[in-house]
């Protein structure tokens, strides 16, 4: 063995051992130089993978066996269940073998944790997959959306009756709300980014507070307050259109309030900075520049607060009456139904296409929050690549 | 006058001597002098400025230099009255714009501002405005309309003070945050330019930019002396010495306010200097 | 010239400071005046919920005295009223829907921030917001419909085989050959399973959100240690997320406990102060406002809001401590929640 570290070459292939032997060294032979081949660094090794499937099947197979033939259990829950555990303590021997502990942990863990994230994700899917399946044989009939219930019966056919007082009852009512709550939102939102001061800060503890208020106690609160002591006299006297947008109203406005918030604290402070040192006053400052550039926050908060909106179903138990039939004003005596409500109360009758007409509005409700999500998903973009 | 007030007077007097036989003061200038007298500010019952005097004519750049920390920032920003945007602030002297006190009662704020611009540390254009409208955003903030052609002529006119017309001569309609960081910066000159202040203060706005950057706002500044008065916080000491005819050295000794050391003409400052801590900053023996 | 170098005291007190009085220009004394305004509209309108609240609770105490609390029965017509039962209900579903909620959001959670691949991640979190909004009356709709059946064959089992323990013994045999199965329905464990699918999204996305605040260095700093990647997890990310972790239970938590219409779609009403929550029958605050508020008497009726005071005070303790939680620790700074 060349023991200086010289620049004799020795030849790679040949070399003394210990006990005198030749022996002879694979050296990576010089070969002619190809060009550069970048691999990726992110490979996932052939018996990893075939650890987990191989775990997968084994265990599969496993409690199969068990609950067919061993032991009285049954049910599909059960069977995912067991199915799963097997499947962990499979993969735990399996990467016992020829990794060392820590890695085992950490890929079990891996393994736990995907396997909860995707339960998550499958149960999401069987809500909207049970919904949708069982709402469909109403909701493909046109009627469906341009006749009101009243024009149906309960147990008739499907070609007869339909949601539209329920549809047009929910932008009604959410309508105003959100006509009562943007402003009173978006204000207390720009008085707590822009003042300063001991009323900031009680005015941001009971914005915070009344996040956390149960819708129930939102309706509540109107029907005590307006429904029941103007009983016959107002038109809030009665549980109608306006009393339920009140409602929607009092358990909306702080989640405006909040998000707006959210979203004006976000512009930088050297804008306004910038817009003070040119001479504009506050008011110019603010309106110019803090709630243009706050604007796409503060659209998503404007659709969220609507998506929520128009699910709430709480505050209708109390505020809101049912009835079949078309009311388009908020002011009368009329009770409005709104979707939440229709929904509740057919899923609740027992009636068989009740029930299905029921969820067919559940697949309206579930559509219309759905888009209003995708929009602000377009406006997140927007606002990502307009900068 | 008290032996206290004797020293002040002088202060004032050396900083204001050294530019008397300044060969700039023949050129024609249109810009305002600045002078603070004895400005002393807080924050809270924590003094930070303790009678400092500086006079800041018109046709010269006069940097304030020294560590970080000693107040200079602090000056800047009571000289256009953005000092007392922190609601605990409090102050004591004047700071005079061509004589007059923009402290005095019943002086309007906004118009102050308007007078005296300011250019920030971080370029900061309005991204939701094109680069014409952030040029003329000074004027559509306070509500001034003007025709199409004037308000054309004035964004030519800013943008190529500030040294930017050329490079955006055609795409005045992107939006004002796509412009790279110097060009930013030059873009935030122009829009304080294009209100017609008459003094500019500029706190440290080359230290977020590359090199190149750094020397274009440079040149703008020399382009722009003689219209307008430039106070620039620096402290970047080679910059200084490019830049001004007049420095001001800021030190804070350890727990005792801001004051100015020396000041006077650049050259004194940084070959010649009088006083033995000055000599010691622009050595670079602390930073 | 130095003039402050000499007897800074002296100087100091020959100034005297003022606070410029800036002259502000009309615009924006409206303007403040407004903005003031409004959040005192605002102020004014949360403060009354409260108010009013309390305030019904007076003659609801004078009443029925402090049994209100302790009486298990609510039944106006015999003038016991108390919400003792429907308190230990509340409690039970909106623990069950914790304890089944956590750690499936918090695998959530870790999944979205460290596992999942860089192009879905963006898609993922939206997911978890879409959940967040569906409305509950179609979890409901789908805890009574789908849930229910398959759960109840879980909750024999449990009973089964766990019975012994006194929380989940069922009052009747489920080995029979013919299983009473109406007695394992409309349960509070159920109800709380399905309410587990509302706070799971809002606990999640607070998880997720301090996760994602996890400073890289450390992440780096134990990888160069040769850790492994759940190691790494369990050394840094969640310690340094444990604020967010313990907040978003508690806001979940807030959420379960005011959860109306999927408790009201699954359980089936009972004033029994009842301890097996696999059993049928159970009561929520919730469920009884939202089931007896029609009543005609005031007094009723005060009795009623007093439920809702209890919890108003609940949901608002909860929500306060997981604000506390969220700002003071360290991934606080950067949480909205």
């Amino acid at each position: 063995m060349a023991t200086d570290a010289a620049l004799t070459t020795i030849d790679p292939t040949e070399v003394v051992q210990a006990d005198g032997e030749l022996a002879t060294i694979g050296v990576a032979a010089a070969s002619p130089p190809e060009k550069d081949v970048p691999s990726s660094l992110r490979r996932v090794a052939t018996e990893d993978v075939y650890a987990v499937a191989g775990s997968l099947v084994g265990s599969f197979g496993l409690v199969w066996v068990v609950f067919s033939y061993v032991l009285p259990l049954s049910g599909v829950v059960g069977f995912v269940l067991c199915w799963d555990v097997a499947f962990l303590a499979m993969y735990a021997g399996v990467t016992a073998h020829s990794h060392p502990r820590p890695v085992v942990v950490s890929r079990v863990m891996a393994a736990v944790i995907v396997g909860l994230a995707v339960l998550v994700g499958f149960v999401l899917l069987t809500v909207v997959v049970y919904v949708v399946a069982h709402g469909f044989d109403a909701v493909r009939h046109l009627n469906f959306f341009t006749q009101s219930a009243s024009a149906g019966s309960m147990t008739g056919t499907f070609a007869q009756g339909g949601i539209y007082n329920a549809l047009v009852g929910s932008l009604i009512q959410v309508g105003i709300a959100i006509a009562i709550a943007l402003p009173l939102g978006i204000g207390t939102a720009v008085f707590m980014t822009e003042t300063r001061g001991w009323f900031v800060r009680v005015v941001r503890t009971v914005v915070e507070a009344m996040t956390a208020v149960p819708d129930l106690l939102a309706g509540l609160f109107i029907y005590v307050v307006f429904v029941l002591p103007f009983h016959g006299n107002y038109p809030w006297g009665h549980k109608n259109g306006i009393a339920v947008s009140l409602a929607l109203a009092v358990a909306g406005t702080p989640i405006v309030a909040r998000s707006a918030e959210v979203a004006l604290r976000v512009v930088p402070g050297g804008l306004r900075e910038a817009g003070l040192a040119l001479g504009a006053s506050h008011w110019q400052t603010v309106r110019q520049i803090v709630l243009p550039t706050g604007r796409p926050g503060l659209a998503t908060a404007l659709i969220l607060a609507v998506a929520r909106m128009i699910g709430e179903s709480a505050p209708l138990l109390i505020v809101s009456g049912f009835t079949t039939f078309f009311n388009g004003n908020p002011l009368n005596a009329q009770p409005m139904i709104s979707l939440p409500l229709y929904v509740y109360e057919t899923l609740r009758s027992g009636q068989p296409a009740e029930i299905t007409r029921g969820f067919g509005a559940a697949v309206v409700l579930l559509f219309i929050v759905f888009i209003l999500f995708a929009a602000t998903r377009v406006l997140a973009r927007q606002r990502v690549s307009g900068r | 006058m008290s032996a206290i007030e004797e020293i002040g007077q002088a202060s004032e007097e050396v900083a204001r001597a050294s530019l008397v036989s300044s060969p700039k003061l023949t050129t024609e200038i249109t810009g305002a002098p600045l002078d603070a007298v004895k400005v002393s500010a807080w924050f809270g019952t924590n003094r930070v400025l303790s009678r400092v005097s500086l006079s800041m004519p018109p046709g010269i750049v006069t940097a304030l230099i020294g560590p970080s920390g000693c107040g200079k920032s602090t000056f800047l920003r009571v000289l256009n009255r953005m000092h007392e945007l922190v609601p605990s602030a409090k102050l004591a002297g004047q700071v005079k714009l061509g004589g007059q006190d923009i402290y005095a009662a019943g002086q309007r704020i906004t118009e102050t501002r308007k007078r005296i611009g300011m250019v920030f540390q971080k370029p900061n254009p309005f991204p939701t405005m094109s680069i014409a409208e952030n040029v003329t955003a000074g004027l559509k903030l306070v509500g001034i309309k003007l025709s199409r052609s004037d308000r054309e002529q004035l964004i030519e006119r800013s943008l190529t003070r500030a040294g930017l017309w050329i490079e955006v001569r055609d795409r005045l309609r992107d939006p004002g945050g796509a412009l790279s960081g110097g060009q930013q910066q030059r873009l935030c000159i122009a829009r304080a330019l294009a209100v017609d202040p008459m003094v500019l203060l500029m706190d440290e706005p080359c230290s977020a930019l590359d090199p190149t950057s750094t020397r274009r706002i440079e040149d703008t500044i020399q382009e722009i002396k003689d219209e307008v008065t430039v106070v620039i916080v620096t402290h970047n000491m080679q910059q200084a010495a490019r830049v001004s005819e007049q420095c001001a050295f800021f030190l804070a000794q350890q727990g005792t306010p801001g004051v100015i050391v020396e000041a006077g003409r650049t050259e004194k400052i940084f070959n010649s200097p009088d006083d033995p801590r000055t000599e010691d900053y622009v050595n670079g023996r602390f930073g | 010239m130095a003039a402050s170098a000499d007897a800074p005291d002296v100087l100091d007190s020959l100034d005297e400071p003022i606070s410029p009085q800036a002259t502000n220009p009309l615009g924006d004394r409206v303007f403040h005046v407004v903005v003031r305004g409004i959040a005192g509209v605002v102020l004014v309108i949360f403060g009354s919920i409260g108010v009013f609240l309390a305030y019904q609770s007076i003659p609801t105490f004078r009443r029925y005295g402090l049994s209100f609390l302790t009486q298990s029965q609510w039944n106006p017509e015999l003038n016991k009223v108390g919400i003792s039962s429907t308190l230990l209900g509340t409690l039970e579903v909106a623990i069950v829907a914790l304890v089944v909620a956590f750690p499936i959001a918090l695998a959530t959670a870790l999944f979205i921030s460290e596992y999942a691949p860089l192009q879905v991640k963006g898609l993922l979190v939206a997911l978890v917001d879409l959940m967040a909004a569906v409305p509950s009356v179609i979890y409901g709709a789908w805890g009574f419909f789908l849930l229910m059946p398959h759960a109840s064959l879980s909750s024999r089992w449990i009973s089964e085989y766990f019975g012994w323990i006194p929380l989940f013994k069922v009052n009747t045999d489920p080995a029979a050959a013919i299983w009473a199965q109406s007695r394992f329905v409309n349960s509070a464990f159920i109800a709380g399973l399905c309410v587990s699918m509302m706070v799971i999204p809002i606990t999640c996305s607070v998880m997720r959100g301090v996760f994602a605040e996890a400073p890289l260095g450390e992440r780096e700093a134990s990888y160069a240690l040769g850790s492994t990647k759940w190691g790494m997890i369990r050394t840094v990310v969640l310690p340094f997320g444990r604020g967010g972790i313990i907040g978003g239970t508690m806001l979940g938590l807030g959420r379960a406990l005011g959860e109306t219409i999927a408790v009201l779609f699954i359980i089936s009403l009972t004033f029994n102060v009842n301890f097996h929550i696999l059993q049928n029958g159970t009561s929520t605050i919730s469920a009884l406002i939202a089931n007896d508020f029609g009543e005609s008497t005031s007094a009723q009726l005060a009795a009623l809001l007093t439920a809702g005071l209890v919890l108003f005070l609940m949901t608002l303790g909860v929500n306060t401590i997981a604000a506390v939680f969220i700002t003071r620790s360290r991934s606080g700074a950067a949480t909205e929640i």
